[in-house]
């Protein structure tokens, strides 16, 4: 059955008449056309589909839109502010921390929702934060020196 | 160098229904400079079907636009999987043209924009086109100075390119741009595949590192791949799957998933999908078919493979051959016998195959994500019984490949829907069809028969390696008695239960493990520490300067094996690359876990285009290199594949990834070499020798999970 279902995408209040128990990844892919969330596996192993759900880090293949309903959500196509790319992504470009770039957006997601959650990760945090987003690429090294070079930009350098 | 059809104009001919045309394809081009060049002549030409003579000329496999508002463009089949050469190729033109990086665009994978190609794949894409494209590029600036220096009135030999701008040299303010060259003309050359000698030091791109040129698209998530490709009256698939491979349909009720409004099944013959607007309603309907099947399957399952392989039915063939062995081993002080296995393995890129078909006035169009756009478009004409002038394969942005995009069903099968539809389907398979339906890295056997003198000097080496393939069995060390041996599937009596493929450094990572793990045990036998013993036992220059390099950046300090302290050392060869690496790890005694906390890897390939580019290319090969080490491994019955998603299937993540430290040997006046696959090649060997110098015992088949680690020290 449809309802209304209302949340905040990317800053835009967002009003939607769907059924509520439709998948999250394929409502922002289909219904609002932000393609930049990718599917990876569909039963949330691998993040390439996540999004920040009130700052943190959620598998979109993995909740439906009713579950965010009233929340405040941002895909990778909300990081980008007036033509200026937030720190995680261009940390990723500086450190040429992607390949393919398939698993990036939900990648730059995680690391976005990390570092929200702790300004200051140590080596090992940053690990743990990113252990079950994968790279099949295999940049793992380069994306680990990215957040700490993101990390550092958004505490202002210090 | 041939020249056709000099300063024509381009005729109005129409574009005809029964495909592009040569003129229509110029004119959907535009007027301009048009050379075409050969990247592929030994290599892919042989195998180009007859029937690809196409709307381009069929004789040449790329070329170069110069187009009127003074942008190049290369069009070339080859695709940007992640490798990066959407990146290298641009700079290569950049460089040769003297025109800003900025100004350069790749078109890829198109085929009906592209001239033919056989797919990216054998990191051929540095080594073979970017000679022949400089040359191109080359020859393009040729023509644009020629035609400048008649505009002029001035001699070719006094201008000079800066930026796309042709001078004067004595009077700079007498110049012209590329795009005002072009301007309403339309020349078409025809380079022969003769690459012109080049001073590498006078490079302003090549041998620099560059950013990636598509990494804003990609960070944004603005890069499209082919699930982001939007249509109007698009619908989703889904298609029924036999449980195991080999199982037939017998019936199928589909009363179930017909009930689902929106949602509309379509059957021809044992072919049966489901198609929705709406992606859920499509997993939801096809789940719901009843479907019941007959079973004819090969009994053998992954731990009866490698008897099933000793002793099926093959093919055999002597690859190589020196010396006589019986002599060799009456030479020998002792003779090592080692058995090696190695199982199948999922590519299991991120993005799943994905294909978008739809039909345009009788065209059918795919997009896909394919390493071989010739190839699926082959492979539609072919299934389906359309003209090939009648389809298009058009290759956005691909999501990883390694190989297992040279294979295309998704992609036939989109079209077949299309066909059978009207819609535009969309077919992204799920993680389970991705499990299923891999074109798996084949599992072998490997056996030796090896042995050295009392001096360390190996005097025999006989090697077979059964299905699991040739590349990567050359012996590489200096062995007077040697022969190499292949044993591959007859057409008549298979032995794979289930598609094989290449998988990145196809079958090398199973020869160098075999390779590798061998010499550590005889140099062991001997009482000679592993890098003295290869030293001693090879003639090879670049290896051995691979090996100083990576024990110099190692810190390697000599001793006889087993020493306690974990390290192994393997070198290889791959894609015309020389590398040879080191590992310190830790064994886990107790649990029989193993850490892998520092690799080194030096590599010889020749000029390096970009060394920021070949360095990711490295650290990525070593880091998946761990997977198919410690974990990565398809269990089966049958043909049921027990491996269908990420829970059992184990790939390498952050946790794991040793230090790094890589470095490219300087080669720049060498002719540049494959870079995205050699650094792989010698990471099971490395680990396999480590594990041997922490604990003395000796792992033989991959990967080296707790249970094969406990029952090696067992033995101990």
């Amino acid at each position: 059955m449809e309802e209304t279902i209302r949340f905040s995408l990317n800053g835009k209040k967002t009003e939607l008449r769907i059924d509520p128990s439709q998948t999250l990844l394929w409502v922002l892919r289909n219904n609002l056309g932000l393609t930049g969330t990718k599917f990876g596996c569909g039963t949330g192993f691998c993040g390439a589909c996540t999004i920040l759900v009130n700052n943190e880090p959620v598998r979109s293949c993995s909740i439906s839109v009713g579950d965010v309903a009233g929340k405040k959500i941002v895909t990778i196509e909300g990081l980008e502010k007036k033509g200026k790319l937030h720190p995680v992504q261009k940390a990723f470009i500086e450190h040429d921390a992607l390949q393919c770039g398939y698993c990036t957006p939900g990648m730059i997601m995680t690391v976005t929702g990390l570092l929200i959650k702790n300004p200051s990760p140590t080596h090992q945090e940053i690990i743990d934060g990113l252990e079950n987003s994968y790279c099949r690429c295999s940049a793992h090294v380069r994306i680990i020196e990215a957040v700490k070079t993101a990390a550092l930009e958004m505490r202002g350098g210090k | 160098m041939k020249e056709k059809e000099s300063y024509t104009s381009v005729s109005s001919g129409k574009t005809e229904r029964s495909g592009m045309k040569r003129r229509s394809f110029v004119q959907l081009l535009g007027g301009g400079i048009f050379i075409f060049f050969t990247p592929w002549r030994s290599l892919d030409l042989l195998a180009a079907p007859a029937e690809q003579a196409r709307s381009l000329p069929k004789d040449y496999n790329a070329f170069l636009h110069i187009a009127e508002d003074g942008t190049v463009t290369c069009y070339t089949g080859k695709i940007e999987m992640g490798q990066g050469i959407i990146t290298s190729l641009a700079m290569e033109m950049a460089e040769e043209l003297n025109v800003p990086f900025e100004k350069v665009k790749m078109v890829m994978g198109d085929t009906d924009l592209c001239p033919y190609d056989q797919g990216t794949w054998g990191s051929m894409s540095t080594r073979s086109f970017g000679p022949r494209m400089r040359a191109a590029a080359a020859e393009a600036r040729g023509v644009l100075v020629g035609m400048a220096s008649a505009q002029m009135g001035v001699p070719a030999s006094q201008l000079e390119v800066r930026d796309g701008i042709i001078l004067d040299t004595k009077n700079p303010k007498n110049k012209v741009t590329y795009g005002q060259l072009a301007k309403g003309k339309k020349i078409e050359k025809f380079l022969d595949d003769k690459p012109v000698p080049e001073d590498f030091s006078k490079f302003t791109y090549v041998g620099k590192s560059l950013k990636r040129s598509d990494a804003y698209l990609k960070v944004t998530g603005k890069a499209k791949y082919c699930g982001d490709m939007r249509l109007p009256g698009m619908v989703y698939a889904r298609i029924l799957r036999p449980p195991s491979h080999g199982a037939k349909l017998i019936s199928a009720d589909v009363s179930g998933a017909e009930k689902i409004a929106g949602v509309s099944v379509v059957r021809d013959g044992d072919f049966i999908a489901v198609i929705s607007g709406n992606h859920d309603e499509a997993d939801e309907a096809i789940v719901k078919i009843k479907a019941d099947y007959s079973f004819d399957e090969m009994k053998v399952s992954d731990k009866t493979l490698p008897e099933f392989m000793l002793k099926a039915d093959s093919r055999v063939n002597v690859v190589r051959t020196s010396g006589d062995l019986e002599a060799g081993r009456q030479l020998c002080d002792k003779v090592i016998e080692s058995e090696y296995h190695d199982p199948y393995l999922a590519h299991a890129s991120i993005e799943p195959h994905t294909a978008l078909a739809y039909l345009d006035n009788g065209k059918m169009i795919v997009y896909a994500a394919t390493q071989a756009p010739f190839g699926l478009q082959d492979g539609i004409v072919r299934e389906l019984g359309l003209a090939r002038e009648n389809v298009r394969v058009i290759t956005p942005f691909v999501g990883g490949g390694f190989g297992g995009k040279g294979a295309y069903q998704q992609g036939i099968e989109a079209a077949r829907l299309a066909k059978l539809t009207g819609k535009p389907v969309m077919l992204a398979w799920t993680r389970d069809e991705e499990f299923f339906y891999d074109t798996f890295h084949p599992a072998g056997v490997v056996k030796i028969n090896s042995g050295s003198d009392k001096s360390g000097k190996i005097q025999m080496w006989d090697y077979h390696v059964y299905f699991s393939g040739t590349r990567g069995s050359d012996t590489i060390y200096d062995i007077p008695n040697a022969k190499t041996t292949s044993y591959s599937e007859k057409d008549t009596s298979p032995v794979h239960p289930f598609g094989t493929g290449a998988w990145r450094a196809p079958n090398n990572n199973t020869n160098t493990f075999a390779r590798e793990s061998q010499i550590d045990i005889m140099a062991s036998a001997a009482g000679i520490d592993p890098l003295e013993f290869r030293l001693k036992n090879l003639k090879d220059e670049k290896m051995i300067a691979c090996l100083k390099a990576v024990a110099e950046k190692f810190g390697y300090i000599a001793g006889k094996s087993p020493s306690g302290s974990g390290i192994g050392v393997a070198c290889g060869t791959d894609a015309g690359t020389w590398v040879a690496h080191m590992a310190e790890i830790k064994v886990d005694k107790v649990t029989g876990k193993i850490k892998v906390l520092r690799i080194a890897c030096a590599q010889d390939m020749g000029l390096c285009v970009n060394p920021e580019g070949a360095l990711m290319q490295m650290e990525g090969c070593i880091t998946m290199g761990l997977g198919y080490t410690l974990t990565e491994e398809i269990h089966f019955e049958g043909g049921n594949i027990q491996d269908r998603g990420f829970d059992s299937y184990d790939i390498p993540k952050f946790s794991w990834v040793p230090k790094l430290d890589c470095i490219i040997l300087d080669r720049s006046d060498k002719a540049p070499q494959g870079g995205g696959e050699p650094a792989i090649i010698a990471i099971g060997a490395i680990v396999a020798n480590a594990i041997y110098d922490a604990t003395g015992a000796r792992l033989y088949t991959m990967p080296f999970t707790p249970e094969r680690v406990l029952e090696a020290l067992k033995k101990v």
